[in-house]
């Protein structure tokens, strides 16, 4: 076998430099999807997202002006009542996964978790509306919040079991050992050491879920108006979005991808947030 | 049968003092001889799963004494260390047999409750372990704070004798506030003392405190112990024989999960009884 036999060397360099070249593009694909959305949303949205979009409500078809102040404040009122039902369930859940649960019932936990992260989001709108909606006879922001939620706790459960399992078990030994409970040594020890982790991920479920709109369309259906009691209809940025986006009228049309581009770059922002978060916790714990 | 041994008498161990020792003030008297012991461990036997650690091991390690135990890797040093506050119950399926009597009283008796052993019995472990998100002041606190004490002036207090006593307040009385983290690995070691201390156990038992540490940290460690030693029981695990011989009053030789031999250091060292203890401490193995 020669070593010099240059034609191989390279036919390999080639298919090398081919392997190269078709990651590269895939990775561009991954890139490209999100440059495209916020090109395409801040040049027909932008224009249209000014002082009166934050603080007027919106007007009948075909009055100029008009905005989704409404929608954007049921948005941040759906994700905190979705946070009150998934925040604690969730974390407590990592915390069984990742102190107390035994190795098998831990296996089928996470099994379930992994289930309900994958069912689809309508799926979840149409479970309220036939446990809340139907019982009280009305679509209410209690019922969309906790759609919501409800897909928060696989979520949150998930990142909250990582993180703290992230935490050397020298902490817990060295607490138990200095006489701290069990409990006391989980909050005051393991989740406070891993707190950044667990915030990092209920913000994540948070982004997750604030653009979801199939949830909603059966719970807190939408409303053009201030909502001024949660067990009645509220509006939501995503379902604003959607009325907006199937209508007929051109106006709508422009405040719908006003509204669309609010949204992204909310979430945009909770996302660089937790990239920062994350970059910290791990120069901390690891 | 097994009750006629726990009301003998406890059992001495000769009054062979290293010379170190008997010239301090704090040289076994005739009427400390009489200080009833610290532990009294029967038929002391531990398995993880089908594994057994310990095999029927039966000790009396002596109060405000320091007593180190040695053996090769793998003997069950730490493991028997760990046995004497629970700590050993943190591994899941260990089981034990035997009887460890602390103060008179069974430890492993259905009515006591670990935390309780624990806050009586505490531990340094290998590898220091400040909590990351506490500043120095904090972690030598947080037992006392965890466990209900709330007054300043007495944390005050406590915080100064505790590093004190650990010999770091010098280095440290002007940065209480910095992450316990911050400081050098001997220091930080020394914190976990002062740490362990400060909740005022009866016993501190140290599972290779100095392994980690360079000869300089090692001997302000070692210098340590033997200050503890007049106010505590310690009991170390330690794979270092010269350092078994430079701190300790009495030592226990573990081999295969089995005492081979124990008493006075001078005895283990310059005259056992046993071939296997000889073999090992002129390093024929091990």
């Amino acid at each position: 076998m020669t070593m010099s036999s240059s034609n191989n060397h390279r036919w390999r360099k080639a298919k090398s430099a081919f392997a190269s070249a078709l990651a590269f593009v895939a990775a561009l694909l991954v890139i490209a999807p999100l440059g495209l959305v916020l090109f395409h949303l801040i040049r027909s949205g932008a224009s249209s997202v000014n002082w009166d979009f934050f603080t007027n409500l919106p007007t009948p078809v075909g009055v100029v002006g008009g905005g989704m102040v409404n929608a954007i404040v049921g948005s941040f009122e759906l994700l905190a009542l979705a946070a009150l039902i998934g925040v604690p369930v969730g974390v407590l859940g990592g915390v069984y996964l990742a102190e107390y649960g035994s190795a098998r019932a831990n296996a089928m936990l996470r099994f379930v978790a992994d289930v309900l992260n994958g069912v689809p989001s309508i799926i979840w709108g149409v479970i309220v509306y036939g446990l809340v909606v139907l019982r009280f006879k009305s679509f209410s922001a209690y019922a969309g919040g906790l759609a919501l939620g409800l897909m928060m706790i696989p979520l949150i459960m998930r990142t909250s079991e990582e993180v703290l399992l992230l935490v050397p078990t020298g902490y817990r030994e060295a607490s138990l050992a200095l006489g701290i409970s069990r409990w006391q040594t989980i909050v005051h020890i393991v989740m406070k050491t891993a707190s950044k982790g667990i915030v990092t991920g209920i913000l994540l479920a948070l982004a997750r879920v604030a653009g979801e709109t199939a949830p909603l369309l059966f719970t807190a259906f939408g409303n053009r108006f201030w909502n001024h009691n949660l067990s009645e209809p509220i509006a939501a940025l995503p379902l604003q979005i959607f009325t907006y986006a199937i209508s007929p009228y051109d106006d709508w049309h422009r405040q719908a991808w006003a509204g669309a581009l609010v949204l992204v770059v909310t979430i945009l922002f909770i996302n660089i947030l937790v990239r920062f978060l994350t970059r910290e916790r791990i120069a901390r714990v690891l | 049968m097994e009750s006629k041994v726990i009301m003998d008498p406890p059992m001495t161990p000769p009054v062979l003092v290293p010379p170190e020792r008997a010239a301090s003030p704090l040289a076994i008297t005739e009427a400390e001889d009489a200080r009833p012991p610290a532990f009294e461990v029967e038929g002391l036997s531990i398995w993880y799963d089908e594994k057994r650690a310990i095999q029927d091991i039966t000790i009396t390690i002596p109060s405000k004494m320091i007593t180190a135990i040695i053996g090769p890797s793998g003997c069950g040093k730490s493991t028997f260390l760990r046995s004497l506050n629970r700590m050993h119950e943190l591994v899941p399926r260990a089981r034990i047999e035997g009887k460890v009597l602390f103060a008179g009283e069974d430890i492993y008796s259905s009515d006591i409750d670990p935390t309780a052993v624990r806050r009586r019995i505490g531990m340094v472990f290998q590898k220091s372990n400040p909590f990351p998100t506490m500043s120095i002041a904090e972690n030598v606190l947080i037992g006392l704070k965890l466990n209900g004490v709330r007054e300043r002036a007495f944390l005050r207090e406590r915080l100064e004798q505790s590093l004190r006593m650990a010999a770091l307040w010098e280095e440290v009385k002007n940065d209480l506030h910095k992450p316990g983290m911050s400081l050098s690995g001997g220091q930080q070691q020394r914190l976990c003392i002062a740490r362990a201390i400060a909740v005022e156990p009866e016993v501190l038992l140290m599972d290779e405190p100095a392994s980690a540490l360079d000869p300089i940290a090692t001997a302000k460690i070692e210098e340590l112990i033997h200050e503890l030693s007049t106010k505590y029981t310690v009991v170390i695990v330690t794979h270092n024989m010269q350092q078994a011989g430079r701190c300790s009053d009495f030592t226990a030789f573990l081999y295969l999960g089995r005492l081979i031999e124990f008493g006075s250091t001078n005895k283990i060292f310059t005259n056992p009884s046993e071939r296997q203890t000889e073999d090992y401490i002129t390093g024929r193995f091990g």
